[in-house]
């Protein structure tokens, strides 16, 4: 049989090539209007928290130690009003196997792969989450396939995606590099399609759930040390996954600390732009993967994505290029450890907000992840001066994503800038009220939980977004 | 030249310029969508900028032109950023005073 493989032919066939690659029928947790039943999804993966937990130990995956930076502690102190400057605390996730949380995504997925009998997985992904699969998959016995959006049209390859390339192959796994654009999904659907692989999607019930593991366990791992929780935890924010999981697991930890999104601010440049591609030094755990996955979680690569962060997060705040890079240095210089820069976005969120907090409060950031040639500061800010970024000390504020990286010429003009969580609410509700008609009661509830609002202040917004379409 | 089951690199467009996604920037849709992969050589033997059949990791055939024998990594730490240096005596100033030791 001759198959079709233009993209209109292949992306049509979407819907059946991702159920034969999970083995999960989507449909039957849509309600027929805008609702669907997140919960139920969550729930059938068939596995609990202490499930998981049991995997990834049999993988060597979890229990990372969470570190006291006790100099960076000080440093944001001086920065701050007299009695201010939380303790700052580090989970050190870059001690799993591949070097990142991402393992947690990896190792449930690739054991349900194994269950259902698949010979290999696929991800489509340029980030640490090749690495963890690959690694899964080696230790599980699994052929691995990654598929990476590496190079722009002259060849150039980003450092950073580049060393994961290498990662992944060390790791035994093929990976197969394509030039900038979303066309990737096109490309990972075919090779589904080819090998009939399991699709180890990083939005898949499987993969978040697997990181509830590390919410359980800083909600553990404060109350045996220090006898509480803490009282601020800060995720790095991309795909939502990492927010979503963690904030799911303090919660069944019975934590209530407050989750606070970071992202690089990479305003300005398009990610989809091939001239654009190589301008950027962080290729994750940015806006251009934050916003429009929190306000459209389902443009994914599964009908309906298990990472929602708008459900759980307290605030959303952006950090520059320069910072992040200024925190991997600290880290480096002021903590003797030599992490990889992306991983640090939420580590330069917490030196801001601790100086906000009280002197005896806890803000935890929640990763830090391997580094090496390329997935480093050094060979990224060569790679950017070589790009004609300019490389500043000054106030990291006037950065221009795309035209220079300003370093804080002082600690304390690092700064969290927040982002309006209500106008993202709106806009995605905007997204999921188009084109429907008049919505029903369990529409309003499932609305006020994506957003995490009550249903009164859904049902304003949605009367003013019809407002203003009419 | 190539020899069977000699480890290269073959690189192939996936899509044409032309036949690219609507929801594109100009400059992306310019361009087409190109691949590279890796594998052991399937022909007899072939020269740099031959069309061929390769075998994949996972065991895939995957055809293109033929680009690298033996492909080598060449990433590496970069030149020599200067600024990296004056942030780690700014911060160890900021947190434990002057130079004077």
């Amino acid at each position: 049989m001759i198959v079709d493989r233009s993209y209109q032919a292949v992306t049509g066939r979407m819907a059946q090539i991702i159920e034969n690659a999970m083995g999960v029928d989507y449909k039957k947790y849509e309600s027929g209007s805008i609702a669907f039943d997140y919960e139920g999804m969550m729930n059938d993966t068939g596995y609990t928290l202490e499930d998981i937990i049991k995997i990834q130990r049999t993988f060597n995956v979890g229990n990372t130690p969470v570190f006291e930076l006790r100099n960076l502690t000080a440093l944001a102190r001086r920065c701050a009003a007299p009695g201010k400057g939380a303790r700052i605390f580090i989970k050190d996730e870059a001690s799993n196997p591949a070097g990142s949380f991402k393992e947690r995504r990896a190792c449930t997925s690739v054991y349900h792969a194994k269950k259902l009998g698949y010979k290999g997985v696929i991800a489509a992904t340029s980030g640490n989450y090749g690495a963890a699969v690959a690694s899964q998959a080696a230790m599980q016995g699994l052929k691995c396939l990654i598929v990476q959006e590496c190079y722009d049209s002259h060849g150039v390859g980003q450092p950073e995606i580049v060393e994961k390339a290498r990662k992944c192959e060390a790791l035994g796994a093929e990976v197969l590099q394509l030039t900038v654009g979303p066309e990737l999904f096109y490309e990972t659907l075919m090779m589904l399609e080819d090998t009939g692989y399991f699709n180890a999607s990083l939005y898949s019930a499987f993969g978040v759930s697997g990181v509830e593991t590390l919410g359980w366990e800083l909600g553990h791992q404060f109350m045996e040390r220090y006898g509480r929780h803490p009282d601020v935890v800060v995720c790095a924010n991309a795909g939502g996954g990492n927010l979503t999981g963690t904030a799911r697991g303090l919660r069944k930890a019975h934590c209530g600390a407050k989750v606070v999104a970071a992202s690089v601010d990479l305003k300005g440049l398009h990610m989809a732009s091939d001239s654009q591609f190589n301008k950027k030094s962080f290729t994750t755990a940015h806006t251009g993967f934050g916003v429009p996955y929190a306000t459209d979680p389902d443009h994914s690569d599964v009908p309906r994505s298990a990472a929602r962060p708008l459900r759980y997060m307290d605030r959303y705040v952006t950090v520059k290029q320069g910072e992040v890079f200024y925190i991997t240095e600290a880290l480096a210089t002021l903590e003797g450890m030599e992490k990889g820069p992306a991983g640090n976005t939420s580590l330069a969120a917490a030196f801001a907000l601790a100086q906000e907090m009280d002197e005896d409060q806890i803000i935890v950031a929640q990763e830090t992840e391997y580094t090496g040639a390329g997935k480093h500061i050094q060979p990224q800010l060569a790679f950017a001066r070589k790009n004609g970024i300019e490389l500043l000390f000054g106030d990291p504020a006037e950065e221009i994503a795309g035209k220079n990286i300003i370093f804080p010429a002082r600690p304390e003009l690092l700064k969290a800038r927040d982002s309006d969580l209500d106008r993202m609410r709106r806009s995605l509700i905007r997204r999921q009220i188009r084109g429907a008609g008049s919505l029903c009661a369990a529409d309003y509830e499932y609305l006020a939980a994506e957003t995490n609002r009550s249903r009164e202040w859904v049902e304003k917004t949605v009367a003013e977004l019809r407002e203003e379409n009419a | 030249m190539a020899k069977k089951n000699d480890w290269v690199r073959i690189h192939r467009n996936v899509l044409e310029a032309a036949e690219r996604t609507g929801k594109l920037p100009d400059d992306t849709k310019s361009v087409p969508l190109e691949m590279w992969v890796k594998g052991h050589l399937q022909n007899e033997s072939a020269e740099i900028g031959d069309e061929v059949t390769v075998r994949t990791r996972t065991g895939r055939m995957e055809h293109g032109t033929l680009l690298e024998v033996n492909p080598s990594y060449e990433l590496n730490y970069g030149e020599y950023v200067p600024e990296i240096t004056e942030i780690e005596d700014r911060l160890r100033q900021a947190l434990f005073g002057g130079n004077e030791q």
